[in-house]
């Protein structure tokens, strides 16, 4: 009965101990996450809809706005032919030193992207040896934010190539499949939510880039200056409510890429049942 | 088997494009003059004193979201509560924010005219352009790593163990240190390498709160930046290369401890 005792004694207590993990997971992130981005929102309203709508209409910031989305798409576009590409090679191929490119592919998660923007601009800068300059264009542009985001699509891939099964490919080459057919039919379906995910996370990544951004852009307003730059600018010059309301329109855009996709998903997995 | 090659060939040229072939031109540079310059620019006061800002920042942060992570992980995993999804989705945001919008964000809070600002300042306390700034800056951007690894790990474990050693009389402290964390124990380590990948190249954020105060607030990223745009071309190219350092080994030690985390 002594047992029993115990476990009478020791249940409250871990019930306390297990409320407190939610406690502290809730208060923490209210403190770091929650609260500063209420901040930023509140200053971003605070002074009516039409300073906020006026915030946003400023020629500068939407073509800042513009650029980042069309070069974000783009991005994102490639990193979905690359990434799966790149996925397919890890999987499917085997050659000498494919361990040391699949640790290469994690890359752009571990550099600083400030350095990230630099090698990129040591090779494809003025000073660069190849004797092309993507410094101050959209190409630089395009350049950093691949460079950060290649592992996105690559990484969501190729666990669901892994576990792909080979027999269903294995069966319809013996019907006579052609391999641009088999993949068409077989491997796209079955890859194509990973695809999705992949490229949401990149873009919602690409839509806030700095680091990567600021050496290799130029940030010239109206061409190569991106929203998060522009939001940079107005803080150093004391324009917060500006930079606050199109911080604001950065949120959206990158939580609606992740809520689209996300229910693309759904629907894509549902269909598959 | 010609369309293989063909394939491989792509896919590795792109990787060289745009990961190696920029990443061995810093090295290049850097040791262009021989090692001695490089090591000297690594060495100046003010390069020491932005490495072990860097270093003091990251353990912080690190270990403050080590504990966060871990028993965040447990509340979504374990309990059932209300705002569970909340918290879940919570947990990514980070990830999905400009770290810009992140440094404006604690500015909005506790800068000069910040909601806590004027209270801080009236009592002493210096957060922006200071070291609680950029620790707070760091944390945010660093933040959902231990828990995302966490997660799966538990759900895996499944908590048969746990409610076994509860029915045996273990305390809650007992039954997490004996039976949760060892079980956990690569998923954390998995996460605490990215995290403090993270938090050392941490930019964006940093730079916004930080006022960089040469000698006082200046990280290695910020440190780079400030020789680049001070024409100090050779400077920021031997503290890339030294981050870049950081970055390899960092990746050494994912892929030493990723066959341990999926085995787990």
């Amino acid at each position: 009965m002594t047992t029993s005792g115990a476990v009478g004694r020791a249940l409250p207590a871990r019930r306390r101990a297990g409320g407190l993990t939610v406690g502290v997971a809730t208060g923490y992130l209210s403190l770091i996450v929650l609260l500063p981005l209420a901040a930023v929102v509140a200053r971003s309203t605070e002074d009516g809809a039409d300073v906020f709508w006026r915030a946003i209409s400023d020629p500068q910031a939407v073509a800042s706005l513009r650029v980042t989305l069309l070069v974000s798409l783009a991005v994102v576009l490639v990193n979905a032919l690359a990434g799966t590409l790149i996925a397919w090679v890890l999987v499917r191929d085997d050659f000498r030193g494919k361990g040391v490119v699949n640790a290469v592919i994690d890359l752009p998660f571990a550099l600083p992207t400030i350095v990230a923007g630099l090698t990129l601009l040591a090779l494809y800068g003025p000073k660069g040896p190849l004797g092309v300059n993507a410094a101050y264009t959209t190409a630089g542009l395009l350049l950093a934010l691949l460079f950060v985001t290649l592992p996105f699509v690559v990484r969501t891939v190729q666990p669901v190539l892994l576990e792909l099964d080979r027999e269903m490919e294995e069966a319809a080459a013996s019907l006579g499949a052609g391999r641009l057919q088999i993949f068409r039919r077989i491997v796209f379906p079955n890859i194509l939510p990973a695809v999705l995910s992949g490229m949401a996370l990149a873009f919602a990544r690409a839509v806030g880039e700095f680091g990567a951004v600021v050496l290799i852009s130029g940030n010239i307003p109206y061409r190569t200056e991106v929203a998060s730059v522009y939001i940079f600018g107005q803080i150093e010059s004391d324009g917060v409510t500006q930079a606050a309301a199109v911080s604001v329109v950065l949120l959206v855009i990158s939580l609606a890429a992740l809520l689209l996709i996300g229910g693309v998903r759904r629907r894509i997995t549902r269909h598959d049942g | 088997m010609a369309s293989r090659l063909a394939l491989r060939t792509v896919a590795l040229g792109y990787l060289a494009a745009l990961l190696i072939a920029p990443l061995a031109i810093v090295g290049f540079r850097t040791l262009e003059d021989g090692f001695a310059p490089a090591w000297a620019a690594v060495t100046t006061p003010e390069a020491l004193h932005a490495f072990w800002l860097t270093i003091l920042i990251g353990a912080i942060a690190v270990s403050a979201n080590t504990v966060f992570g871990i028993l965040c992980a447990l509340a979504i995993v374990r309990r059932r509560f209300r705002g569970h999804g909340l918290v879940n989705s919570l947990v990514d945001l980070p990830l999905a924010l400009s770290p810009v919008v992140v440094g404006l964000a604690l500015l909005l809070v506790y800068g000069r005219n910040g909601w806590f600002g004027g209270w801080l300042v009236d009592h002493g306390i210096q957060v922006i352009f200071a070291l609680p700034g950029m620790v707070l800056a760091t944390v945010f951007v660093s933040l959902p790593f231990v828990a995302r690894e966490v997660i799966p790990v538990l759900r895996e474990v499944g908590d048969e163990q746990e409610q076994a050693a509860a029915t045996l009389g273990a305390s809650w402290w007992q039954s997490f240190w004996r039976i949760t964390l060892p079980a956990i124990r690569w998923g954390v380590a998995y996460g605490v390498i990215l995290s403090t990948a993270r938090a050392i190249g941490e930019f964006g954020a940093v730079s916004v709160v930080s006022g960089k105060v040469a000698g006082e607030t200046v990280t290695m990223t910020l440190l780079v930046e400030n020789r680049f745009q001070n024409f100090d071309l050779a400077g920021a190219y031997a503290a890339s290369a030294l981050l870049a350092l950081i970055a390899l080994a960092t990746l050494l030690a994912m892929t030493l401890l990723r066959p341990r985390r999926d085995d787990a």
